[in-house]
């Protein structure tokens, strides 16, 4: 203790000078705003530098659980895209008219109605077409889809309450009616399942003078309201066995980028088909049979 | 007039003067005079060294607090109390048979010793509060400059005032 005392004194005049300094340097740094944030400044880059290192560690091991974090933020971030939501047609509301002819005695039998393409394919043996309008729209199956530029692309097969599967005119099981545009002769076609830009006709009579390029519509036979493009013909080919020519169309719908459709309504759907079904029972109908 | 009556004045007057005139003096960012230290430099030999500190750090911090920079001319002036008796004991002859002298003056230490004693604390005094006012040597070669700029322009100074206001020198006598 004694040397401590000792020390002091032999040192008193340093330890004042010492001590004046600290006082001045302590003003210094507290009263004045540069100084401060120097100061402030130089035990940042002390601390932060120590800091950083720590946390890189410390980072480590949470970098699972921050994984998971980010992940559940993506999740969330990619719900609110706007490509998630399906813009359902809520405005427009079919009505059907009371009256269902108009003062000159024209009768409506087709009714049109816009709809956009959802999902479509091409290259599956089944293609079908999904438009972004359903039942409560008052679509309802067997009603025709045609393409913005008139050209026939399929048939409604089934219907949800806010969409409509199309099965298209490139689906092996389709089979429409259509009429040869100069002849007026009607035929069916098909699709074989491989190039989606050609269907198959058949059941044009070999009589018939078929060129390459003629024009083929839809029929009254189908649903399609009649005298819409279908296809030309591509090629010309007689079936050997048969009477009937092959024809091979190409489809006048572009099927690769369908976007905008008119769904067509036959009013008198409904009707005819009934009237179809009850000829044809009075016909089978073993009582009518014998007369 | 006693020593401490004197000193008073001389305080009152370099403060001033530092801060209504040469403080205005807008020269160049580099160049500022100073002279108000010459108080320290002018207090008697009689002084002991603790005062000397507190007298040195207080007159700083009249002028900090006349500047707005507290603590830069704190820290200065009491690192120039601090040194002034090591530079005075080295510039002095030992034997004081023929030193008399109350106050260090050109008179009293002869011309070369005072400027070499002047021009080195001068230099302790600016090269410090320049560190600190700037707290980096930032461009050393704008440092040195501002160093060297404002110590010739006091050194300059103090001659002017030595050579204008010759103080009447006192003895040292015994009876003090």
């Amino acid at each position: 203790m004694r040397n401590v005392f000792l020390f002091i004194r032999r040192y008193f005049t340093f330890i004042c000078f010492l001590a004046l300094q600290v006082a001045a340097l302590y003003l210094l740094f507290t009263y004045n705003r540069f100084h401060r944030a120097k100061g402030l400044g130089f035990a940042n880059e002390l601390t932060g530098r120590i800091n950083s290192r720590y946390k890189t560690v410390d980072d480590f091991f949470h970098l699972k659980a921050e994984n998971q974090r980010l992940h559940q933020l993506n999740d969330s971030l990619l719900n609110l895209l706007p490509s998630n939501f399906e813009k359902i047609d809520t405005i427009t509301r079919f009505v059907r008219d009371s009256i269902p002819y108009d003062t000159l005695g024209h009768y409506r039998q087709y009714l049109w109605r816009d709809a956009r393409v959802v999902y479509n394919t091409v290259t599956a043996e089944k293609n079908y077409i999904q438009l972004n309008k359903g039942s409560n729209h008052g679509i309802r199956d067997n009603m025709s889809v045609i393409n913005s530029d008139g050209s026939a692309v399929g048939v409604v097969v089934n219907v949800s309450p806010n969409f409509s599967q199309v099965m298209s005119l490139l689906h092996v099981q389709s089979k429409r009616s259509v009429v040869l545009k100069k002849s007026g002769n009607m035929g069916t076609i098909e699709w074989d399942g491989k190039d989606p830009l050609y269907l198959t006709m058949r059941n044009i009579p070999k009589s018939d003078s078929v060129l390459k390029g003629d024009t083929v519509l839809t029929s009254v036979n189908s649903n399609f309201p009649p005298g819409f493009m279908v296809g030309t013909v591509a090629e010309v080919l007689a079936d050997k066995s048969t009477n009937f020519y092959v024809l091979k169309l190409k489809t006048a719908a572009n099927f690769f980028n369908l976007q905008q459709v008119h769904i067509i309504e036959n009013l008198y759907d409904d009707e005819q088909a009934r009237l179809r079904d009850d000829t044809k029972k009075k016909i089978d109908d073993p009582k009518n049979y014998n007369r | 007039m006693s020593d401490l009556i004197r000193n008073i004045i001389r305080f009152a007057l370099f403060i001033l003067v530092q801060v209504y005139l040469l403080n205005q003096l807008h020269l160049h960012q580099y160049i500022i005079p100073y002279i108000y230290y010459l108080f320290i430099l002018w207090l008697p030999f009689s002084v002991s060294r603790i005062n000397l500190l507190i007298i040195g750090f207080v007159t700083g911090l009249t002028l900090d607090a006349f500047s707005m920079q507290i603590g830069v001319h704190a820290a200065a002036c009491t690192l120039l109390a601090y040194v002034r008796p090591f530079v005075i004991n080295i510039l002095t002859p030992k034997d004081s048979s023929e030193f008399n002298y109350r106050e260090p003056s050109p008179r009293a230490m002869g011309w070369t010793p005072y400027l070499v004693y002047v021009l080195i604390l001068t230099i302790l005094h600016h090269f410090y509060m320049t560190f600190l006012q700037w707290l980096q040597f930032g461009n050393f070669l704008d440092f040195v400059i501002k160093v060297i700029s404002t110590t010739g322009i006091s050194m300059l100074l103090i001659i002017t005032v030595e050579l204008l206001f010759p103080r009447r020198m006192k003895f040292r006598t015994n009876t003090a």
